[in-house]
């Protein structure tokens, strides 16, 4: 009892990619096990945790909520789609915003989207739906307080960040079609 | 000269993680893989009377304790847990039988009929007659410390279950292979699976092979509980001759595996009208579960910190851990500890109302200092810096100003003082046997343990430590992956030890590394002398002596010191209590990799904030009723206030380079904190967490003559324990 497939097109990561899969099936799954991509993890299935969370056209999204329909035609990055030279990437691995990383990919996405030198209280509020078990979120504060010193220095450092991330106000073309994190929606 | 060691260098796994190249259990597959499923019991307690498999069972593969080679258990300390229930069911969601297939939706559909002969489950602890062990320690003569006592302080202290919830949750992935099999997993101990595995399969040593994956955390949630699911995969690949995943979903992790333990705490407290403790009666209850897992252990480090880091030369600490038809407790970060230092510091914040006294100054006090003696009779060193961490957090936290400017406000302020016991309790780090071993390579050296890096920072510490002590540059030191058929076992990765006691047996390995290389380079070394391997085994430090029977001696090699000062606001319509600010001063003797141990205290702190005020597991006919992250609340980013950490190192003459545990300490300290913090906004909550419908039916401390009539004068002593029943 095999489920419907039907073709479906999307940028992932800058390049095209056409799969055919159920459109229903969560795009977590469609990443990591029809395109490989393990570096977006599940940790709760139920939008809470905010581990899978990736960009669809900029904005950041639980892909464990999303649907694959979802994506048709839209731009995905994932953290492999930053290559590991996102600012964020060095700042996380050397400051302690990663301990068991099983959050980082999650949170780093969801920390590129916040868009260039955030207050602390926007990344509070935009990390409001990633939870971290480890650090207590002060490490990853400072580790994004960091990247973001080093996106300041010169014009070859600012190149690093892969093209694909628009800030997170872009607009999306369906916005109601997609799920975008409530980072303020766990907030008590 | 140390180069590596109190530097943050770069951590050895953090590029692996930030570009998400590290692959966690769940990203790992294999040609012809089989996903799995475990049928669990629906009900607490009874027998299972008859099983279907109500759907077409074509290209699936079942098992059931039948199918079992070797023995039937999950192989620990009793060995009382099977790995599949046969007949009889002691708690909700118990493993009973096992499917794989290799289409995850055909798996997920199968249904399996169990029929049910149910019995009465025993739910409540304290009508729990099955007792799993008891602890016993004694110094000097209780009776006589109450005779000395101007008042007798009583209270009872309540702290429930407490979910993991480390991110990635517990699966593992076996494959049958060289005749055996080989387990990749989420996991603490390799050699714990090891272990299990040779007994529930009937294989020799050689033929299991467990490998650590890059493991999503653990604090204590993947140490005991991974043998079972290793057990289940292997049995199904063994049976099958596929590779089997089996990977659990949030609810299934959060329904069926460990938790902390419940507990409930008495304290009878003799004081004298200047403040200092006279004779302290602890008596500690914990919830088991339904088999015995490690909860023997746990009642011990619970009862062992049950004085709190406060002299006293009259104490009775007596404790019980006990069978309920409910899933088996097991580790969790602090072990037993958190639960007896909330009821001695809430206790402490009482007393010092009764007495009328400042409770930093109470705590300052009766604080142990170096050369006291503990409840067991162990004599403290002059690392003991109960009064350094207490003076410092309490300036830094500005709690006595602060104190008296809330009053009247929304406001509260609290403040505890705690300790931890670093490496295994008693003898264990005896029994335990531990060998690390270091092979030289070609460009230096790598690091061969057991040990497994869950977070903490175990791939780093140890590699600066072996790279100082063997002269070499931090990046010249591997670390091998924990793969039991590459490393000597260096013992489970719990109880704070990992740096201290491993990193120590590999200090004394480089150090003998280094006279044996010389002044050769590692690559000259090798092609004039072949290869290299120096392994470690561990001797207890001279002096160390404990008696299993007794409970005298010393519990434990070193203590870390710690005090926390918390501010929290309450909502006055909600009665929500939210933490505003931390201040923490913690003794570690030293700081290895000092960004890796202030993770582990903001970690374990935020973690603590989460047991104090939201993380309630709520059983219902022996099942936690709300197993998924929507209504387990773990706190956020919005939820954590900012910390202040300062570290104080006094260093232990035995570990390496002064270095004692810090994985647990910071978790200790915070409910108590919180708690006393609700006291001073004049709320007398007694238990946790501090959901807003416990604070709102907390009786109110209205003004200083009714907190003194709390307390009863010491003539009442007699009547025994006064517990108000809720």
């Amino acid at each position: 009892m095999k489920r419907a497939q039907r073709p479906i097109a999307f940028t992932l990561n800058g390049k095209r990619v056409s799969l055919r899969v159920h459109p229903m099936t969560r795009l977590l799954d469609v990443l990591r096990e029809e395109c490989g991509l393990t570096g977006t993890k599940e940790g709760c299935g139920e939008g809470e945790c905010g581990a899978c969370t990736v960009l669809v056209d900029g904005q950041a999204v639980n892909s464990c909520l999303v649907p694959v329909a979802q994506v048709a035609g839209a731009k995905v990055v994932t953290i492999e789609g930053l290559k590991g030279r996102h600012p964020l990437q060095r700042a996380f691995a050397e400051h302690g915003g990663a301990q068991c990383g099983i959050c980082t990919p999650g949170m780093i996405m969801a920390a590129a989207a916040l868009g260039p030198r955030p207050t602390l209280g926007q990344v509070r509020t935009g990390l409001a739906g990633n939870i971290c078990r480890c650090t207590g979120y002060e490490g990853i504060y400072r580790a994004i307080k960091k990247a973001e010193s080093r996106s300041k220095k010169p014009e070859a450092r600012r190149q690093e960040t892969a093209p694909t991330i628009a800030p997170s106000k872009a607009r999306t073309p369906n916005p109601e079609s997609r799920i975008p994190k409530a980072g303020t929606q766990r907030a008590r | 000269m140390s180069r590596a060691v109190g530097r943050n260098v770069v951590r050895k796994d953090g590029a692996a993680k930030a570009s998400g190249r590290a692959r966690y259990v769940d990203d790992l597959t294999r040609p012809g893989l089989l996903y799995a499923r475990t049928i669990r019991s629906s009900i607490p307690c009874g027998e299972i009377t008859r099983l279907r498999l109500a759907f077409d069972a074509s290209g699936f593969t079942v098992v059931d304790a039948r199918d079992i080679p070797g023995r039937n258990v999950v192989s620990l300390i009793t060995d009382d847990q099977p790995c599949l229930a046969d007949r009889q069911i002691r708690h909700m969601a118990e493993p009973i039988l096992l499917l794989a297939h290799e289409d995850r939706e055909r798996l997920l559909g199968a249904a399996v009929e169990v029929d049910y002969l149910p019995a009465t489950p025993v739910l409540d602890a304290e009508r729990s007659d099955r007792v799993f062990k008891h602890v016993a320690i004694t110094k000097g003569d209780v009776d006589e410390g109450f005779r000395r006592a101007d008042r007798v302080i009583e209270g009872e202290y309540r702290t429930g279950h407490q979910e993991h919830l480390y991110i990635e949750p517990n699966g593992m992935l076996a494959v049958p292979e060289n005749g055996g099999v080989t387990v990749w997993g989420s996991l603490q101990c390799p050699y714990y699976v090891h272990r299990a595995l040779a007994v529930l399969l009937g294989l020799p040593d050689d033929k299991v092979r467990v490998v650590q994956a890059e493991t999503g955390g653990g604090f204590g949630g993947k140490e005991e509980y991974p043998s079972m699911i290793a057990g289940h995969a292997c049995l199904l690949a063994l049976k099958s001759g596929r590779p089997v995943k089996l990977v659990y979903d949030r609810v299934e992790d959060m329904l069926a595996t460990t938790k902390r333990h419940p507990a409930i705490v008495r304290h009878r407290t003799g004081v004298a009208r200047d403040g200092r403790l006279t004779a302290m009666d602890i008596d500690v209850l914990m919830d088991g579960g339904a088999y015995c897992t490690l909860s023997p252990v746990v009642l011990s480090r619970g009862c062992l910190h049950a004085t709190g880091p406060y002299r006293c030369d009259h104490v009775r600490v007596g404790g019980r851990v006990v069978m309920t038809n409910t899933p088996p407790n097991g580790a969790f970060r602090g072990f037993g500890a958190p639960q007896t230092l909330f009821a001695i510091d809430v206790h402490m914040d009482r007393i010092a109302e009764a007495l009328g006294m400042d409770p930093a100054r109470l705590r300052e006090l009766n604080a142990l200092r170096p050369g006291d003696t503990t409840a067991t009779g162990q004599v403290l060193g002059r690392d003991a810096a109960a009064l350094d961490v207490l003076r410092a957090a309490v300036a830094r936290g500005d709690y006595r100003r602060k104190r008296r400017a809330y009053r009247g406000t929304n406001r509260g302020i609290g403040l505890s003082l705690f300790f931890h016991g670093a490496g295994f309790t008693g003898s264990g780090e005896v029994k335990l046997q531990s060998k690390a071993s270091l092979e030289l390579t070609a460009t230096g050296v790598r690091v061969l343990v057991a040990s497994t890096e869950i977070g903490q920072g175990q791939r780093t510490a140890h590699a600066q430590i072996v790279a100082d002590a063997l002269g070499l540059p931090y990046d010249a030191v591997e670390v091998a992956v924990a793969d039991t058929s590459q490393v000597p076992d260096s013992g489970p990765t719990v109880a704070s030890r990992t740096t201290m006691v491993v990193g120590g047996l590999l200090k004394q390995g480089a150090a003998e590394m280094r006279t044996m290389l010389g002044h050769l380079t590692p690559a000259a070394y090798l092609r004039a002398h072949g290869p290299l391997v120096v392994t470690k085994q561990y001797e207890p430090p001279p002096g160390l002596v404990w008696d299993d029977e007794t409970y005298r001696g010393s519990a434990y090699g070193s203590y870390g010191w710690a005090c926390d000062v918390i501010e929290v606001e309450r909502d006055p319509v909600t009665e929500e209590i939210r933490p505003i600010r931390v201040t923490t001063a913690q003794e570690i003797g030293k700081a290895i990799f000092p960004l890796g141990a202030r993770g582990q205290i903001e970690g374990g702190t935020a973690q603590g904030l989460g047991y104090a005020l939201t993380e309630e597991v709520v059983m219902r006919g022996g099942a936690m009723a709300n197993a998924q992250l929507t209504n387990y609340i773990v706190p956020t980013t919005l939820d954590t206030p900012p910390m202040d950490v300062v570290l104080v190192e006094k260093p232990y003459a035995h570990g390496p380079y002064g270095a004692k545990g810090v994985g647990e300490m910071p978790f200790d300290g915070v409910a108590p904190a919180v708690v006393n913090a609700i006291r001073s906004l004049g709320i007398d909550l007694r238990q946790i967490p501090a959901t807003p419908e416990r604070v709102m039916a907390a009786p109110r401390i209205r003004d200083s003559r009714l907190r003194q009539a709390a307390d009863r004068p010491a003539s009442a002593r007699q009547a025994g324990f006064g517990i108000r029943k809720r």
